[in-house]
């Protein structure tokens, strides 16, 4: 079942009188459930089209269609709402609400979503527990190592039952030990609550766990093959 | 909205010093404004209840004309009907009648132009304390031939307690108004004008002297409370709506006094202008650099979902939140400097006490203790926040995630 579909986009910088072609006529597909990782160099226009994809810049030519709406086609007001509903994300630097606890910073979108305190929390539990944070619910992110903190942004990217999760190169800052677990705790996220996640990275260890890994180079896909 | 509070409330506490500092400069500004404008309301209120008990009254009622056109021929006689809706009005303290005219004063070979205001000797001691000005000499009786004559008019017609004074003028209805009243007492009044014309005769004895038995020129009109005036005023121009009296305000008998009032306030009001002005740049500077600091985390929350009129909420309630701290701890260190200098005025005292008598001001600076002070400064506070935050907010408006969260 596809849930989301990118359609010849282009997105083109006008930056001082020459134009940079950043993405170039990419098309994909993607289907519920897919554990995608969009790989390239630095400067290869995989964080633009992973912006683009979560509706935060616009296209300069092409479409984007999440699960049947074209997103190009929203009012800035309406596309705030349709990420709140249908789209997760994890950030480099984490980006938690430093003045909210963890429990706080995963309900922090489902009180966006006026959803009902009792489920808020019921929630908030469910994921920090999946995230193997049941026991720093009441941290603050500056308590927290970076690990840990990635762990909270991931619960709370799916405590909107989005669509699909946008995760850029969200193994960056992280050791190699909680880059492991941070990788198995999405993996068997997806695999639980059956969310897409579409990984912008150029790490390795994450594209030895995506499912399918999409190269890009110089704005363009080079490649797209699925692995085992 | 809970949320948003509970966000709002713990943001600001997130640079401890920068929320005390920006609440120092409005608790500093609340603080000052309220103790300078108590300072300066104190003072008129005590111009006025200087000027409204030594001479005006807080109102006067005159025969109709009288006060435009001051003649011994627009006088009055206060009937029973005049008296009983005085009489009624809970919010008069006291009645003063008077008989005021010029005349000419004389003594040996010394003539002055004096003003003779005819009293009701224990009504007038009431209510200016005329007994306890008495510099020589002793307190008239009514209806005695004596006269009270103001030290400086006293000291031009070398008068002393015991002499003579010649008077001679007009009286009702063109007779002749003379006579002879020997000096009972000597009064300092505390207003220079004043002191140099004023001649007091008994009531009847000026009555007398003018050949207008029973008649007056004036009834003082003093209430309990100097809020009360526009009330009264109102009730006895309604009362006496066609009838042959005018009710004249301290503010009409002595616009003078108004008019300085009115400029000494206006510059008051500049003061408070610019302590307003350090309030709102000190909490613009916090609110901008607030902003830039957080460009990114608000970048986050507007990629997450979060609406930016919502963010922009959170951030006014941040800025009310300071601004309320400086506003409560400014009224609640003023307070009692305030409370205490109202009960106990600061009295002044050497030449700058002795430049105020000459104004017919008792030299003392109460503060005034007026509630309705606090709550407007409580509302240009809101005002000031308000508007300090209108740019940031309409720069919030402007972010664009992306930009913001790259920093």
């Amino acid at each position: 079942m596809k849930i989301l579909t990118l359609n010849n986009v282009h997105k083109i910088y006008n930056e001082s009188e020459v134009q940079v072609h950043a993405v170039n006529g990419v098309s994909l597909e993607f289907d519920k459930g897919e554990f995608a990782a969009i790989v390239g160099p630095s400067g290869s226009g995989k964080t633009t089209l992973l912006n683009m994809i979560g509706g935060l810049d616009q296209p300069t030519e092409g479409e984007i269609i999440v699960d049947s709406t074209n997103i190009g086609s929203l009012k800035p007001s309406g596309l705030i709402d349709f990420r709140m509903y249908n789209i997760g994300f994890v950030f480099q630097a984490y980006n938690l609400i430093p003045v909210l606890t963890a429990r706080e910073n995963v309900e922090f979108i489902m009180h966006l979503q006026g959803r009902p305190r009792k489920e808020r929390e019921a929630r908030s539990r469910e994921l920090l527990e999946a995230v193997g944070l049941a026991d720093r619910m009441d941290s603050r992110p500056s308590k927290m190592s970076g690990g840990q903190q990635q762990r909270v942004a991931v619960a709370r990217a799916l405590a909107s039952k989005p669509k699909f999760v946008l995760a850029d190169e969200p193994t960056a800052n992280l050791d190699s030990h909680s880059t492991e677990n941070l990788l198995d705790i999405m993996e068997r996220l997806n695999r639980e609550e059956q969310v897409t996640f579409i990984f912008s990275t150029h790490d390795n260890r994450v594209v030895k766990k995506a499912r399918r890994v999409i190269t890009i180079e110089d704005g363009k896909v080079e490649s797209d093959s699925t692995q085992k | 909205m809970r949320e948003y509070v509970k966000l709002a409330w713990r943001n600001i506490w997130r640079n401890k010093r920068r929320t005390l500092i920006t609440a120092a400069s409005v608790f500093f500004a609340i603080f000052f404004a309220l103790i300078m404008r108590s300072l300066q309301l104190g003072s008129y209120s005590n111009m006025i209840d200087n000027a409204v008990t030594l001479y005006s009254g807080h109102l006067q009622i005159h025969a109709k004309g009288y006060w435009d056109n001051k003649s011994i021929n627009r006088t009055m006689v206060a009937d029973d009907q005049l008296m009983g809706i005085l009489d009624k009005q809970e919010m008069v303290r006291q009645v003063v009648p008077r008989l005021e005219s010029f005349a000419l004063g004389s003594s040996g070979p010394q003539t002055k132009g004096v003003m003779v205001m005819g009293v009701d000797p224990a009504k007038q001691d009431e209510m200016s304390n005329l007994s306890g000005r008495l510099t020589k000499g002793k307190y008239f009786q009514p209806a005695e031939q004596a006269a009270i004559v103001g030290q400086t008019l006293a000291d031009y017609l070398r008068l002393g307690v015991g002499d003579t004074l010649v008077l001679l003028g007009q009286g009702f209805h063109g007779a002749t108004a003379a006579g002879k009243y020997t000096i009972k007492g000597i009064v300092g009044i505390p207003k220079p004008d004043l002191d140099n014309k004023m001649v007091y005769l008994p009531l009847q004895t000026a009555q007398q002297m003018y050949m207008a038995p029973n008649r007056l020129t004036t009834l003082a009109v003093n209430l309990h409370e100097h809020g009360d005036l526009s009330a009264a005023v109102t009730n006895l121009r309604n009362d006496l709506s066609g009838s042959r009296y005018e009710v004249k305000t301290w503010r009409e008998i002595m616009p003078e006094l108004v008019q300085q009032i009115r400029s000494d306030n206006a510059s008051g009001w500049i003061l408070l202008a610019i302590l307003y002005l350090i309030i709102a740049f000190g909490v613009f500077g916090t609110v901008m650099m607030m902003i830039n600091e957080r460009k990114r985390e608000f970048g986050v929350m507007i990629a997450v979902g979060m609406h930016k009129i919502k963010l922009a909420v959170v951030v006014t309630l941040e800025m009310a939140f300071i601004g309320l701290l400086g506003l409560l701890a400014g009224i609640a260190g003023s307070m009692p400097v305030i409370l205490y200098y109202h009960y106990h005025p600061i009295r002044l005292g050497g030449e700058v006490a002795e430049s105020i008598k000459d104004f017919g001001i008792e030299p003392i600076m109460p503060m005034a203790w007026q509630a309705d002070f606090y709550a407007s400064q409580t509302l240009i506070v809101a005002a000031i926040v308000v508007v300090a935050v209108l740019y940031p907010i309409y720069s919030i408006t402007r972010i664009r995630p992306v930009k913001a969260m790259r920093g």
